[in-house]
């Protein structure tokens, strides 16, 4: 691969490095940049600075413009103003491949980015290799194997390179996305919420790679919101915040409290759940088993009772909003629904019975991309805002414009379309909408999945306090949220119902044993 | 609106609309004759039939689906009607509601080979396509149908196209003129009213834009995605069957050559019809004017000499122009925000 006159670079490359090194100076310079779409600022005077052999740690809520700056940097957008200089040049890549060519290699949040399902492992290790131009017209097979083992090995992986990555987790995936990153000796690492699909294992692999990476001078733009990673691996943070830098952290020991206070606006606090009376009961599981192995599952829920379902992915939560939702069946057992018995066949005839689900993964399953945030709130409720089919368009706008008001949605106006909102925003439009009516049962599957503090703090809340009339049950993986939001918390593990505690004093080691199960405690501590 | 994003913005919302405005004038000016209003409704002529099926189209484009066999179910609808006028010699009134019903129920397969069989939308309506280019020929062998035609069995037919069904395609009101607009256009304007009611104004259509966009999420909102889905494939037989009406109405005949064009420029027109005030989807009544504007290009052309056969590469030609329209400039202007 390395040709004479790209050793000469190489080398000089090595040479500006020492000196910079020496002189404290930044691989990568970020000098006023500013980016908006449309009439949204997203970027506003950027000014950021990487050194080499150091890991800069940028937090953020989601909609404070981490992903913009990131897109910048790795060529997928390009400013509106400032500049950044790499090594001491002015940097400014029109497409992706441009930024890897310069040495700035970018590992994306969103995981079927960084693979190809269809091909096997060896393939995607060596995908860039596949699209050099240099490399000649056939395939090696034998050297495509070899090489891609060697980097299996450095990154401490250990798959079948043959296999299609299809058939790899997603933590699996993860991996394979950042060896392949890894392949092409970046000089600027840029690695946007890796962790978020590993588990603490994995992670921990990561961040020795990480930290060998930093010994080797690369420079590491890491972003994340998890504070365990961050007290990890951070030697500065950056904290963003609409837009802006809103607070730099270097002097060690690092204010991680700071941090936090710059990124959100206000501190953390411990959320203080009242437990209210309880009313009728309104769902009752009875002898419910989700598979042939699994135990049975016997629960009550009542009005005016929040309900937290937490456990691992695969614990069986999301299996069990389906059956409430009449997306799925369960194996065997009864469901009753204030009394009778409850069988529905689809979301339809759920809805019509009184069960609302607002479900997990909003882009796949909630948002509808060609609508603005009026038509996306309604969508359900069509039926109410209607005379003989046809629409009441002023009903309709002011539900729209009351939602917008009562659960703090950030928009210039209820016709904006939705992909223009950040994340925490459009999770509350994708929410707000089973809110348009009241229902006897509310199942929300991870209502905080990619949503800022604010926006948690905004949607929990929101839910809380219109919760009389009905009964809540909300699936979520992390416990914080869990304790957050519900009057009661159920744990799950491989399908079965292992815990219920009153959310009051609770015993957080035991819900983590509980989460765990017993054959992983090892692995506990995340 | 600020200036940075006036022009785009009014590009991509009203470029189509002064372009067409642009050739009505550039028309008027430099080809004699073609302003005025018999030429007008010459232009609504031309492209009622087009129009009526690209109507339907935009209806399973909605949806994100297609409907390839618009064009074989106009001309079975062509058939089916002379063959029920001239051999069965029912009245006009049992031969319309017969096509509908026809039209209806190859909608209804068509859904039905989507919905539940699963096969993809293009494949299931290209096998209906053949399917019906071919059933159409059966009974009459392979010939025209007409007045006087001897049958297979060697009997004479002696049905024929009754006047009543000739109003249909050939009548023309009164409006401040003799004999001005024909009954085509009528129903051209009529059909256009009630799908843009339909896909603008009532919860039906909503819902189907939703399917369009993000079927899954539709679904768990609570749409009943395979009803609205049928419901287009239905919508899109009935247009079209009307449309092999008109046909047959205007001809006197049931010709077995005539519709061949119809499925590709009612596709296009629909398809035009994304450009028109920045829809960037399938629209009503972008589908009206796209149809308009192909009509008016044409006609005005052939009013200044250009020989027929350069009709289709002009046609091509637009719809070329307008997906440009829609892909580039609307795509470039939504990206982002996240």
């Amino acid at each position: 691969m390395i040709d004479n006159s790209k050793f000469s670079d190489q080398y000089d490359y090595l040479l500006t490095i020492i000196i910079l090194v020496f002189m404290k100076k930044p691989a990568c310079q970020i000098i006023g940049l500013e980016k908006a779409f449309g009439p949204n600022k997203v970027l506003k005077n950027i000014d950021l600075d990487l050194f080499p052999g150091e890991v800069t740690v940028l937090m953020g809520a989601n909609g404070a413009g981490k992903s913009t700056l990131v897109k910048i940097l790795c060529g997928v957008h390009q400013s509106d103003g400032g500049s950044i200089n790499l090594f001491g040049k002015t940097f400014k890549p029109k497409k992706p491949l441009e930024a890897f060519d310069e040495g700035v290699v970018t590992v994306h949040q969103s995981i079927n980015d960084g693979v190809i399902p269809d091909l096997d492992v060896a393939s995607n290790l060596m995908l860039d290799r596949l699209t050099d131009k240099k490399s000649g017209f056939f395939i090696s097979e034998k050297n495509l194997r070899i090489e891609s083992e060697k980097i299996a090995e450095i990154m401490g992986l250990s798959f079948d390179s043959k296999k299609p990555v299809s058939e790899l987790g997603v933590a699996d995936r993860q991996l394979i996305a950042i060896a392949r990153a890894m392949a092409r000796s970046p000089k600027v690492l840029i690695l946007d919420e890796p962790t978020s699909s590993l588990s603490a294992k994995e992670a921990d692999r990561l961040f020795k790679l990480v930290d060998r990476l930093r010994s080797t001078n690369v420079a590491i733009l890491y972003i994340s919101h998890r504070m365990s990673d961050i007290r990890q691996i951070a030697d500065k943070i950056i904290c963003m915040r609409d837009g802006s830098i809103s607070g730099t952290f270097v002097e060690k020991p690092l204010d991680y409290e700071g941090a936090v206070t710059a990124m959100i606006g206000h501190k953390m606090t411990e959320v203080n759940v009242k437990i209210p009376e309880t009313g009728e009961e309104i769902l009752s599981l009875s002898d419910l088993k989700l598979d042939k192995e699994s135990r049975e599952i016997n629960l009550k829920i009542y009005q005016n009772e929040v309900v937290a379902v937490t456990g691992l992915l695969g614990s069986g939560k999301t299996q069990l909003a389906s059956i409430l939702f009449g997306v799925m069946k369960q194996f065997s057992g009864k469901v009753y629904l204030n009394g009778n018995i409850y069988t529905p066949s689809s979301p339809l005839e759920a809805i019509k019975l009184g069960v609302h689900m607002s479900p997990k993964d909003r882009s796949s399953n909630a948002v509808i991309k060609d609508f603005d945030i009026e038509r996306n709130l309604t969508i359900p409720f069509l039926n109410n805002y209607s005379w003989l089919s046809l629409l009441k368009f002023n009903s309709l706008k002011n539900i729209a414009r009351e939602t917008i008001s009562d659960l703090g949605i950030v928009c210039q106006s209820e016709n904006d379309n939705i992909e223009t909102l950040s994340g925490g925003n459009q999770q509350k439009v994708v929410v707000g909408r089973w809110l348009l009516q009241n229902c006897s049962l509310l199942v929300l599957d991870e209502p905080f999945q990619g949503v800022d503090i604010k926006a948690r703090r905004d949607i929990g809340n929101h839910i809380r306090e219109t919760s009389d009339n009905r009964a809540t049950i909300v699936f979520v993986a992390e416990l914080d949220e869990a304790l957050e939001i519900a009057d009661k918390v159920l744990v799950m593990n491989e399908k079965n119902l292992v815990g219920e505690h009153i959310n009051k004093n609770v015993d957080i080691n035991k819900i983590l044993v509980e989460i765990a199960g017993q054959s992983t405690l090892g692995e506990l501590g995340r | 609106m600020n200036n940075e994003f006036g022009i785009r913005e009014f590009s991509i919302k009203y470029g189509f609309i002064v372009l067409l405005a642009g050739l009505i004038l550039f028309f008027s000016i430099f080809a004699s004759g073609f302003a005025g209003p018999r030429s007008a409704v010459f232009i609504f002529q031309s492209v009622a039939i087009t129009g009526i099926l690209a109507l339907g189209v935009t209806c399973t484009l909605v949806v994100d689906g297609f409907d390839l066999s618009i064009g074989s179910v106009a001309t079975s609808s062509l058939m089916m009607s002379a063959y029920m006028l001239v051999i069965l010699e029912q009245n006009a009134f049992v031969a319309v509601i017969a096509c509908l019903l026809m039209g209806a129920f190859v909608g209804l397969i068509n859904g039905l080979l989507i919905v539940k069989m699963k096969v993809p939308d293009l494949l299931a309506t290209l096998g209906m396509m053949f399917l019906l280019i071919g059933l159409q020929r059966v009974p009459t062998e392979g010939r025209s149908i007409a007045t006087g035609m001897r049958l297979p069995s060697g009997e004479v037919a002696d049905g024929v196209f009754p006047a009543s069904f000739l109003w249909i395609g050939r009548h023309r009101f009164d409006v401040f003129l003799e004999k001005l607009i024909p009954v085509p256009v009528v129903i051209f304007l009529v059909v256009a009213l009630i799908i843009w009611i339909f896909l603008e104004l009532t919860r039906h259509g909503r819902l189907m834009y939703a399917i369009g966009s993000n079927e899954r999420a539709a679904s768990l909102a609570g749409t009943n995605v395979n009803y609205y889905k049928i419901l287009a494939y239905v919508i899109s037989g009935i247009t079209a069957s009307i449309g092999g009406l008109l046909l047959s109405a205007r001809l006197g005949r049931g010709d077995i050559a005539s519709g061949n064009n119809l499925l590709l420029d009612s596709v296009a027109a629909a398809l035009i019809g994304f450009a028109v005030l920045g829809a960037a989807k399938p629209n009503a009544l972008g589908t009206a004017i796209g149809a308009l504007f192909v009509g008016v290009l044409l006609h005005g052309l052939t009013m200044m000499n250009a020989p027929y056969y350069t009709q289709d590469f002009v046609k091509g030609g637009v719809l070329v122009i307008a997906l440009v329209f829609t892909f580039a400039l609307t795509s470039r202007s939504r990206k982002g925000g996240h």
